[in-house]
């Protein structure tokens, strides 16, 4: 529907279909704002090494010349210990820095969050793809493993696969740890965020599959690898795209979730999720250091979830946001 | 009918897929699954025993086939070199750490993942619903403004955060709310209700703002179409559009949201009885992932699979109920 209007258009202005999206969205402040929120955080992931340097310690480093010995090895001074040695305060009972834990624990949610996004899009978008265009018997096949998929109890199952999965990769000869950790959830959220990108990109191609440019390079004698590659899927970037940044906030939230739980990134990696996990017993008496993390991670996904809208909006005008 | 036992028989086979793969990977894929099973705190004697009563020695296809006759009709372990443990069907498996069938486990368990659930989805679809309407019925005005930002700020929001929040608000320093747990509501409704309120509002908080959000999509994608233009073209009365027609047509997408996230609910709301202290099915099972516990782990999988499964089909019957346009197949 809405390429029917943007090439009307194009016909008049000679704009294409892209490119007025593009203009939208450079119009959108919102999006604007919400890419800004997202670009500082990637910004300061990747610049995480770089402030160690600046602040000459490591995330990992104790400080007990921060903490009151005599009040239960609590932060010295206001808000946790803010200060300009440390920028956030410093963890009760250890003195590590809470701002270096904040901007590495960022790169740990990204990295996860972005990786897990990279295979869930390649296997749904393949998934769909192939179930939407042979459709019949492979189609049918395809649909009862998305079925199946989904009923799992996804954070219940992830939970309980971790250590399994963690065993069988230290068997293999990883080393016991994050090694074996990381590349575990990437693999878990993988699995369970596939099917809903496979479902979206199948009702695509469904739609796309008698259309008349593929019809007619059908009559050319295409070959089906290029049918499926060449003619269907240039036209889907718009919603895998969408989905692609409405994904990784909940991946994000996932990663945290699951350290939370204790089935994630573990000791010494920083992470939100294991930040706030730490935090609880302080919470009563520290409450910046429950609220760096929380705060941190509303701000990275709401300005996920806003900075997708934007582009759904642009790419859709008809959308009634 | 004939549409009801076709997607009855399609729920069990993706339950019997489902357990098959919870089998293969609990029981088959670990190199040691008696170790496993054992948890932390395992001593050589019950490793033994394990290791005998979970007959890892049988092949896995006899394995498996005492695994789901297990489920149906109860099976025996055989406890040391005689005597034998009996798991009553159905019989999930058996918590070597509890010394206990794990559907006693989550039988005592059960109680409290339901009342989360029931507080929580009716004060959730309620606020959803409510906020969507008027929102969608007074777009534009500050009052949608408003309720947009609550509908994007709680759907981007984190129950392990918030859920920290307002008890450090609420219960330590206002002190007007009591601190989250479970006792039963037979025996002492009020303190039951006291203590799930912090739990209901905060997941009713952040679930809601999904639904306000779809509410007025809904809404208003409905209120474009020529059918609505129509309805008020032959004169009804703004509301008997508005709710007869717009809402009617609006809300079944919602009904086979809530459906999915009641029965993912109902088998465990993980983290917030994580958060809350709730000794609910997630709770049980989190713990049974620390301490490693590995016939709870797989017990409770399989059990809020099937709370999935089955919100599934009632979601599709009630989908042929509300939407005449969806015929039964």
């Amino acid at each position: 529907m809405s390429e029917a209007i943007a090439t009307s258009e194009a016909a008049i202005e000679g704009r294409s279909p892209s490119r007025l999206a593009w203009e939208r969205l450079k119009r959108d402040k919102t999006a604007w704002v919400s890419f800004l929120v997202v670009m500082l955080f990637i910004l300061l992931a990747a610049a995480s090494p770089l402030f160690q340097a600046i602040m000459k310690t490591t995330p990992d480093a104790f400080h007990p010349e921060a903490l009151d010995e005599m009040k239960g090895a609590l932060p010295l001074g206001k808000l946790g210990g803010v200060s300009g040695h440390h920028w956030f305060g410093v963890e009760p009972r250890t003195g590590r820095d809470i701002f270096l834990r904040f901007v590495f624990g960022a790169r740990t949610s990204l990295l996860i969050a972005l990786a897990a996004t990279t295979v869930a899009t390649i296997i749904g978008v393949l998934a769909g793809l192939i179930s939407g265009f042979f459709g019949g018997k492979v189609d049918q096949l395809i649909s009862r493993i998305l079925e199946i998929v989904m009923a799992f109890p996804s954070i219940l199952f992830a939970l309980a696969i971790t250590p399994v999965l963690e065993s069988v990769l230290e068997s293999a000869g990883v080393p016991q740890g994050n090694a074996a950790r990381i590349p575990v959830m990437i693999i878990v959220m993988a699995t369970f965020g596939w099917p809903y990108i496979a479902r979206i990109v199948r009702g695509q191609v469904i739609s796309l599959r008698e259309r008349e440019f593929v019809e007619a390079a059908r009559a050319l004698g295409a070959s089906r690898m290029h049918l499926v590659f060449k003619q269907i899927l240039p036209n889907l970037w718009a919603p895998i795209l969408v989905t692609v940044a409405l994904n990784i906030p909940s991946f994000i939230t996932t990663e945290a979730a699951l350290t939370f739980l204790g089935a994630g990134v573990i000791e010494p990696a920083s992470d939100w999720g294991a930040m706030l996990l730490q935090s609880v017993p302080f919470y009563g008496v520290d409450p910046l250091y429950t609220f760096i993390p929380g705060i941190g991670l509303f701000l990275l996904v709401l300005g996920f979830n806003l900075f997708g809208d934007s582009v759904r909006d642009a790419l859709d005008p008809k959308s009634a946001r | 009918m004939r549409y009801l036992v076709r997607r009855l028989v399609g729920g069990g086979i993706v339950l019997t897929i489902v357990s098959a793969v919870v089998f293969g990977i609990f029981y088959i894929l670990p190199a040691d699954p008696a170790r496993l099973a054992c948890g932390k705190s395992c001593t050589p004697e019950l490793m033994a025993k394990i290791r005998h009563t979970l007959e890892i020695d049988q092949p896995i296809a006899v394995q498996y086939e005492r695994f789901v006759k297990g489920i149906f009709v109860g099976r025996d372990y055989l406890k040391g070199t005689t005597a034998q443990i009996h798991c009553p069907g159905p019989c999930l498996g058996y918590s070597y750490q509890t010394d206990e069938p794990v559907t006693f486990l989550i039988r005592d368990r059960l109680p409290a993942t339901l009342s989360v659930a029931f507080g929580a989805s009716i004060l959730w679809l309620l606020v959803g619903l409510l906020t969507g309407i008027v929102s969608a019925l007074r777009r534009g005005t500050w009052i949608d403004k408003a309720a947009q930002a609550f509908a994007l700020g709680g759907a981007s929001l984190q129950i392990y955060f918030v859920g920290l929040v307002l008890q450090f608000i609420f219960v330590d320093k206002l002190q007007i709310m009591h601190s989250p747990g479970y006792v039963s509501p037979f025996q002492n409704p009020k303190e039951w209700f006291l203590e799930m309120l912090l739990p209901w509002i905060t997941l009713a908080f952040l679930l809601s703002a999904i639904y306000a959000r779809l509410t007025r999509a809904g809404m208003l994608e409905i209120m474009s179409e020529d059918y609505i233009r129509t309805a008020r073209a032959k004169g009804l009365k703004k509301t008997t559009v508005n709710l007869k027609h717009v809402l009617r047509a609006a809300i079944t997408p919602i009904v086979t949201v809530f459906g999915l996230d009641l029965g993912q609910l109902l088998g465990g709301a993980v983290i917030t009885e994580y958060v809350f202290n709730i000794p609910g099915l997630g709770r049980l099972a989190t713990d049974a992932v620390s301490n490693v516990d590995l016939p709870v782990i797989v017990g409770t999988v399989m059990f809020a699979a099937f709370f999935i499964v089955v919100a599934n089909i009632a979601v599709d019957l009630l989908y042929s109920r509300l939407d005449p346009k969806v015929r039964m197949r």
